[in-house]
């Protein structure tokens, strides 16, 4: 069990992390998310006692890590693959940290056959791949063979094989009743390892809630409910009777109604109480990384942009006139401007330290004739609904 | 709560429908001084860097050692009056920079690859993984520098037979005294490599340490000045290790095992801060 209460970690002016408080629990696989420069690996080192916190604390089964007694056979963690010395053996890296814990060297050659390295025990971790390090960085987690694991990005540089590997075996290492708390930022990953999100943005946290919680509270779910085209009345009279409900309720373009805050079973029983025909009622769930694209869109650090190449790009050569070669004497067309990524309605109102998200650029407004079951039209009517 | 959270928890795990907490079938025993003292140990015969430096710091006393001996030896010099041990120490001074190098490597590389994250996740207590670090490297450098230089002074005595016999106290001084002073000089980079926690930083500030009183001191022209000159010729790292050899720049100044006193202070203070300084910093 981990437990952080108001853990604050401040450099200078910057705020790394802001009064986070959490709980990790046994026998779950708890997946940390987060923007880059969000605080999840601040955080973590905060959990091992490698940084100290500025206020708030955090323990591990009620103590510090520091003041753990007999800390590397209670926790393990992999927090950098990239932190062992490349002229070492991987077998002497393990050894060195075996004998450093306490633990039997024998549980060296186990944990290198665990994680599939024996082959290359005898080769220096230098000439290691991404891969191989992370294989190499778990070894060390499982060495002490804890009750408490931390994996901060375990499956960066895994192969198809080794990202299957890891998945099942923090699966395994909760299901045995360990704690495993892992960081990513691969979103589809943890849709198929964690059990309980924890989600940090500017390194406060926005949601500490199961997986399937988070994406329905976090995402556009809704029901789509069509009602036959030659009855306009029975459409108002669905729609009044759903609000009145307490559903929330759309009009797309293709006359269709969405529906949100109401369960399926709940709106065909409406439906039917007011003796209205239905010709569709579907659900529409979104994926877990769209649901955290909503959730910390307004919280990202670093955003990319359009590499435009302005200022650098060669002028186009010139007649003898001083005109551009080619006949287009007008000045150049600015460029359209094109949003990099898509634009995601906000999160449903409630008690939630977000700022407020960018303004959404024109150029995202979507074409009159896209389908209104794609992405960005569907953000783009609920946002407008909710204003 | 102060005792392990463990049994109470496990008693009202089956209550809450939870599962139980796991444990290790692997016996629990508390690490101590002793296992750090092992890993260190394992980390640094593991890397190439020790073999390189000790290797290179043996070879230089040796062919320096032997071959200035062979040389005076050759040219019938007349050695009267000078210990022949003395030769000893132009190996020992060149020998000197690779000690300092694999001192300060030594934690420098536990920085620069960012193992010391890993190092302080398996052992919470920077006092013992220092300690661990420190004794592990003085006994192997104070090791192979006492042998190497007692070999030396062994080849120049039989080399140079016409000269006068060294006492048993010179002969102390000049191969297990030599051997404290150069593991201590290493203890002190290795102090200096956990405070500044970079490599080329710490090593630049160590040969520094090692060279500068001696380049600045001749510069010291003016009378008002003449006091610090003194100082920094007879409290020069080289000067106090020629003085273990029996040999001096000055008349004054810190003879016989007075080097080593000096030395012993240096390196608490730098271990000590860097004690003090691990347990603060973030890592």
């Amino acid at each position: 069990m981990i437990e952080a209460v108001g853990l604050t970690k401040r450099y200078g002016a910057k705020t790394a992390v802001d009064d986070l408080s959490f709980q990790v629990r046994p026998g779950a696989v708890t997946g940390f998310l987060g923007p880059n420069g969000s605080g999840k690996s601040t955080t973590m080192r905060m959990i091992l006692g490698l940084d100290s916190p500025t206020a708030g604390h955090v323990t591990i089964g009620g103590h510090p890590y520091r003041s753990l007694p007999n800390a590397p056979r209670q926790v393990g963690a992999l927090l950098d693959a990239k932190g062992v010395h490349g002229g070492r053996t991987a077998r002497n890296h393990l050894l060195s940290l075996a004998q450093l814990a306490g633990i039997p060297a024998a549980r060296v050659d186990e944990v290198l056959g665990v994680v599939g390295l024996q082959d290359v025990a005898k080769r220096r971790t230098g000439g290691f791949s991404l891969g191989m390090g992370q294989r190499l960085g778990i070894a060390a987690a499982l060495l002490g063979d804890p009750q408490v694991l931390l994996f901060d990005e375990p499956v960066n540089g895994l192969d198809p094989e080794g990202i299957h590997w890891v998945r099942n075996l923090m699966k395994m290492l909760a299901a045995e009743g360990r704690t495993v708390f892992v960081s990513s930022h691969l979103m589809s990953e943890m849709a198929l390892t964690a059990d309980h999100l924890i989600v940090i943005g500017r390194g406060r946290l926005l949601s500490d809630m199961s997986v399937t919680d988070f994406i329905s509270a976090n995402s556009a779910d809704f029901a789509r409910v069509r009602v036959p085209e030659d009855g306009p009345e029975d459409r108002q009279k669905l729609t009044a009777t759903l609000i009145e409900a307490g559903g929330r309720v759309m009009s797309e373009p293709g006359g269709a109604l969405r529906v949100t805050g109401l369960p399926l079973p709940r709106i065909s029983d409406l439906a039917h109480g007011c003796d209205v025909r239905l010709w569709e009622l579907s659900p529409h769930q979104a994926s877990l990384e769209e649901a955290y694209m909503r959730l910390t869109q307004g919280l990202v650090d670093y955003r990319s942009t359009d590499d435009t190449k302005a200022g650098l790009a060669e002028p186009p050569p010139l007649d003898a006139y001083g005109y551009p070669v080619g006949g287009h004497t007008d000045v150049p067309v600015a460029p359209v401007e094109v949003p990099q990524e898509g634009w995601y309605a906000p999160p449903p109102p409630g008690p939630r330290p977000a700022p407020a998200p960018p303004a959404p650029s024109p150029a995202a407004e979507p074409s009159p004739a896209a389908e209104p079951s794609s992405a960005a039209p569907a953000g783009e009517q609920t946002s407008k609904d909710l204003r | 709560m102060t005792s392990p959270a463990t049994p109470q928890d496990r008693r009202q795990a089956p209550e809450a429908g939870l599962l139980s907490f796991y444990e290790s079938p692997i016996p629990i025993r508390p690490a101590t001084l002793g296992d750090a003292i092992a890993s260190e140990w394992t980390k640094l015969r593991s890397v190439r860097a020790t073999v390189w430096t000790l290797g290179v710091m043996v070879a230089l006393m040796l062919t320096l050692g032997v071959g200035t001996a062979l040389l005076l030896a050759a040219n019938d010099t007349n050695l009267a009056g000078e210990p022949a041990l003395a030769l000893g120490l132009f190996g020992v001074l060149l020998g000197s920079l690779c000690v300092i190098t694999l001192g300060v490597l030594t934690i420098g590389s536990e920085y620069s690859t960012g193992m010391i994250r890993t190092t302080l996740t398996a052992c919470p207590s920077r006092a013992r993984v220092l300690a661990a670090k420190a004794i592990v490297f003085f006994s192997l450098v104070f090791v192979i520098t006492t042998v190497t230089a007692t070999v030396v002074a062994v080849f120049q005595t039989v080399i140079l037979s016409g000269t006068v016999a060294a006492s048993g106290g010179a002969w102390a001084l000049a191969t297990v005294g030599v051997g404290l002073y150069i593991a201590g000089l290493g203890l002190l980079s290795l102090g200096v490599g956990a405070i500044v926690r970079h490599t080329a930083g710490a090593i630049t500030i160590m040969i520094g340490v090692v060279l500068l009183p001696l380049v600045l001191a001749p510069f010291m022209f003016a009378d008002a000045l003449r006091g610090v000159q003194r100082f920094l010729v007879e409290y020069s790292i080289p000067n106090q290790l020629s003085a273990l050899y029996g040999t001096t720049m000055t008349s004054t100044g810190p003879s016989a095992w007075e080097p080593l006193l000096v030395m012993l202070g240096l390196v608490a203070v730098a271990l000590g801060g860097a004690v003090a300084l691990l347990n603060r910093r973030d890592v």
